[in-house]
C-alpha cells in the first residue's frame, strides 16, 4: 500500500494572507544582505567619525587598493560553490609575477609574456582538477601540492624583487582614468570589475554556471542528472588558476616588481572574503556580488584602520577573524531554517 | 614480502631511509658522542622535527574524528607570546619554578584556544575547516597584540632548555616528542579511546546513537591538539630565545596534515596511525635537511615537498591502486595458467 500525496508543493514561504504580507528575504539573500548592511554601517559611520572618509575617491580607491584580491575571491567563488577549495592561487600569483618579470627582463615582447602566464596560471588549476577528478584526491591536499610547487618554482627561479622596466607595463602602470572631477582609478580596478561582471554574467546565465551550482548542491546527484561533474570540476580549477594568474599580472602592474614572496596567505584572505559574502563553504550557494561586497567590507576595515591611525595593524587579522566568526554562525543559522 | 609491500608506511619509511643513507655520505658527523651528548646530523633531525611531531600528533588526533585544524600555527605563536611575555617580566629569568609555571600556564591557554575551536565545531556545528580557519586568521592578530608587534627577547636557562637542553644524553626536546607520542599511544591503544575516536569519525551520527558522547569527544581532541601545539611553539620560541608572531608556526598547519597523510591517515577521518604520523614528520624534516646537504638551494624544498605530497597522494590514491595494481593482478593470474 502506497498513499500518494496528492498535495502540490507549495512555497511555504508565502504567507496565504496577501493583506498580512510582510516582506521577507528569500532566505538564500540574507547572507548577502547582512554583508550589505554591515559595508553602509561601516562607510557611514567612517564618514561620521573622520573627516575626509566621505570623499568619493575613498571608495573608489577600495578598488584600486583591493583589485588582487577581487580577482582571485572571484576564481575561489567558483571553486567554493562545487564544494572545493583551492589553496594555491597565493603560489601562483608569485610565481605570475616572478615568472613576468624574469621574462621581460630577458627582453621578451610583452604581448607575449602576458598570454604566456595566463596560460600557465589555467594549467596549474587545470592540474590540479585532473588530479582532484581522476585520482580523487582531496581538494585540500591536491591545491597543498599545488602551493608548494608554484612557491617552490617561484623561489627557484629567483629569490629577489625583480623590477619591471617594461615600457607597457610602466604604461599600464601609470595610466589614470578620470571618473569624475577628483576622482581618478587605475586600469587594474577596471579589469577587476570586469572578471567580477563575466562571473556574474556566467555564473547566473549559462549552462556552465548552472553545472558549477549542481554540482555544489550534490555532486552525486548532478552525476545521475548527466551533468559533466569531471569537466565541471576541472574547469573551475582552472578558472581559478588564471584568475590567480591574473591577479599576478595586476600585482606585477601595481609594483612594477615580481617578488617570489608576493601574495604569502592571500588565499586565506579569499577564502574569507568569500565567506564574509555569504558564500556557502559547503559548496551550492552564494553569489559573485557577495564575493565583491566581502573584498570591500575587508578593504574598508583596513581603510578604517589607517584613518584611525594610532591602531595596530594586527586589529585588521582580529576584526576580520570576528566577522568570519559572525558570518559563518549568520550562516549556520540560515541553513539550519532553511532545512 | 608483499604484505610488507601493500603496507601503507613502506613507501614513506623507504624514503625515509634513503634519505637517511644519502644523510650519512654527505654529512661530516652523522651521529657521534662528544661532552656526553649525541651529535650528528641525525639527531638534528629528530631534535628540529619535535614541534611538527607534537603539532602532527594532534593533528591525527583531529583528523580521525573527521575534522581538521589550520589554527595551530597561530596557537604556537600566541603560546609562545605568552610564554616569553611572562619570562621577560620575571626578577630572575632563571629560577625554574616560575618558568615550570609560565609554561603551565601558556599550555593551559593553548587548550582554552583548542576549547573554542571545538566548541564552534561540536556544538555550533560549523565544518572544521571554516571553525579553525577564524582562529587562525585572527590568532596572529592576537599574538602580535600581546607582543605589541614586537619581538620579545628572553634570556632564560631553564627555558631554553626544552629546546636545546640535554637530558641522558639525548636531546630534551625529542624527549618531549617522544613522551608526547609514547603517552598518546597508550591512550589510543591500550583503552578504548582510539576505538571511540574512530568510530566518530566514521560517522558522527552513528556513534551518538551507539551512547559514544561525540560531542564530548570532539571537543577534547581540538582541546588536546591546542595543547600539544601549545607545547611545540614553546619548543620553536625556546630555540630561538624570542617570541616571534608572525614567524612562528608560519605554514606548520600544512606540514602537519601533510605529516598525516604520509601517515596514512586519510582527511575523512576514521582509521588513524600515530606511528605513521611521526614516521611523516620525521621525513618532511629529514627531506628539508638532506635538500640543503647534497648542495641544492632550500629555496627548492617547497618543490621537492610538493614532488612527495603528489607521489604519495597519487600511491595511496586507491583508483590509481585500483588502476595499476587491478592491471597487474590479472596478468599474473593469467600467467600463472599453463596452457
Amino acid at each position: 500500500m502506497t498513499t500518494v500525496d496528492m498535495t502540490p508543493v507549495t512555497d511555504k514561504g508565502t504567507p496565504t494572507n496577501p493583506r498580512r504580507r510582510v516582506y521577507r528575504p528569500n532566505a538564500k539573500y540574507i547572507p548577502i544582505i547582512a554583508t550589505l548592511s554591515l559595508l553602509a554601517i561601516m562607510y557611514s559611520s567612517g564618514v561620521a567619525n573622520y573627516e575626509n572618509f566621505g570623499d568619493p575617491s575613498v571608495f573608489v580607491n577600495l578598488f584600486r587598493d583591493n583589485a588582487v584580491l577581487l580577482v582571485v575571491a572571484v576564481g575561489m567563488t567558483f571553486v567554493i560553490l562545487t564544494g572545493g577549495i583551492d589553496l594555491s592561487v597565493g603560489a601562483v600569483i608569485s610565481l605570475t609575477t616572478v615568472l613576468t618579470a624574469t621574462l621581460l627582463k630577458g627582453g621578451w615582447p610583452p604581448l607575449v609574456v602576458l598570454p604566456a602566464v595566463l596560460i600557465l596560471g589555467a594549467l596549474i588549476g587545470a592540474g590540479q582538477g585532473a588530479v582532484i577528478h581522476f585520482f580523487k584526491v582531496e581538494p585540500f591536499i591536491a591545491t597543498l601540492a599545488g602551493l608548494f610547487l608554484a612557491r617552490g618554482t617561484a623561489l627557484t627561479i629567483n629569490q629577489q624583487s625583480i623590477p619591471i622596466r617594461d615600457d607597457m607595463w610602466k604604461a599600464i602602470s601609470e595610466y589614470r582614468i578620470v571618473l569624475a572631477e577628483g576622482v581618478v582609478t587605475k586600469p587594474i580596478a577596471i579589469v577587476a570589475m570586469l572578471a567580477v561582471l563575466i562571473a556574474a554574467v556566467t555564473l547566473a546565465w549559462t549552462r556552465f554556471g548552472r553545472n558549477v551550482y549542481a554540482i555544489g548542491g550534490n555532486a552525486d546527484s548532478a552525476l545521475l542528472m548527466g551533468l559533466p561533474v569531471g569537466r565541471t570540476k576541472i574547469a573551475v580549477y582552472t578558472l581559478s588558476g588564471f584568475c590567480a594568474a591574473l591577479g599576478g599580472v595586476l600585482f606585477s602592474i601595481n609594483s612594477t616588481s615580481g617578488w617570489a614572496l608576493q601574495g604569502n596567505g592571500l588565499e586565506l584572505d579569499a577564502i574569507a572574503a568569500c565567506v564574509i559574502g555569504g558564500v556557502l563553504l559547503t559548496g551550492g550557494s552564494g553569489y559573485v556580488w557577495g564575493t565583491l561586497l566581502g573584498v570591500l567590507v575587508t578593504g574598508l576595515i583596513q581603510t578604517i584602520i589607517n584613518f584611525q591611525g594610532d591602531l595596530n595593524s594586527a586589529w585588521t587579522r582580529i576584526i576580520v577573524g570576528v566577522l568570519l566568526f559572525a558570518f559563518i554562525v549568520l550562516q549556520r543559522l540560515v541553513t539550519r531554517k532553511a532545512r | 614480502m608483499t604484505s610488507i609491500l601493500k603496507n601503507r608506511l613502506f613507501w614513506p619509511a623507504a624514503i625515509l631511509v634513503v634519505l637517511l643513507v644519502i644523510n650519512m655520505f654527505t654529512s661530516r658527523q652523522f651521529v657521534t658522542v662528544q661532552d656526553g651528548h649525541l651529535f650528528g646530523t641525525l639527531i638534528d633531525i629528530l631534535r628540529n622535527s619535535a614541534p611538527l611531531i607534537l603539532v602532527g600528533l594532534g593533528m591525527t588526533l583531529v583528523i580521525s574524528t573527521g575534522g581538521i585544524d589550520l589554527s595551530v600555527g597561530s596557537v604556537m605563536a600566541i603560546s609562545a607570546a605568552v610564554a616569553c611575555l611572562l619570562i621577560q617580566d620575571l626578577d630572575d629569568q632563571n629560577s625554574v619554578g616560575p618558568v615550570l609555571l609560565i609554561i603551565g600556564i601558556a599550555i593551559v591557554v593553548s587548550m582554552l584556544m583548542g576549547l573554542w575551536n571545538g566548541a564552534l565545531v561540536a556544538i555550533i556545528g560549523i565544518q572544521p575547516i571554516i571553525a579553525t580557519l577564524i582562529l587562525m586568521v585572527a590568532g596572529r592578530g592576537i599574538a602580535q597584540l600581546i607582543t605589541d608587534g614586537q619581538i620579545i627577547n628572553v634570556q632564560s636557562g631553564p627555558y631554553a632548555t626544552i629546546a636545546s637542553g640535554f637530558f641522558a644524553a639525548l636531546p630534551v626536546a625529542l624527549l618531549i616528542a617522544v613522551a608526547a607520542t609514547v603517552l598518546i599511544l597508550l591512550l589510543t591503544r591500550r583503552t578504548a579511546l582510539g576505538l571511540l575516536l574512530e568510530s566518530v569519525g566514521g560517522s558522527p551520527t552513528a556513534s551518538r546513537l551507539a551512547g559514544i558522547g561525540a560531542r564530548r569527544i570532539t571537543i577534547m581532541v581540538y582541546v588536546v591538539a591546542g595543547g600539544l601545539a601549545g607545547l611545540a611553539g614553546l619548543i620553536y620560541s625556546a630555540n630561538i630565545k624570542s617570541a616571534d608572531s608572525i614567524s612562528a608556526g608560519n605554514l606548520i598547519e600544512l606540514d602537519a596534515i601533510l605529516a598525516v597523510v604520509i601517515g596514512g591517515t586519510a582527511l575523512v577521518g576514521g582509521r588513524f596511525s600515530i606511528a605513521g604520523t611521526v614516521l611523516g614528520a620525521v621525513l618532511i624534516q629529514t627531506l628539508a635537511v638532506t635538500v640543503v646537504a647534497v648542495g641544492i638551494p632550500s629555496e627548492a624544498n617547497l618543490l621537492f615537498k610538493a614532488v612527495v605530497v603528489v607521489a604519495l597522494c597519487l600511491f595511496q590514491s586507491p583508483t590509481l591502486r585500483e588502476k595499476v595494481f587491478g592491471r597487474l593482478t590479472p596478468r599474473t593470474a593469467r600467467a600463472e595458467v599453463p596452457a
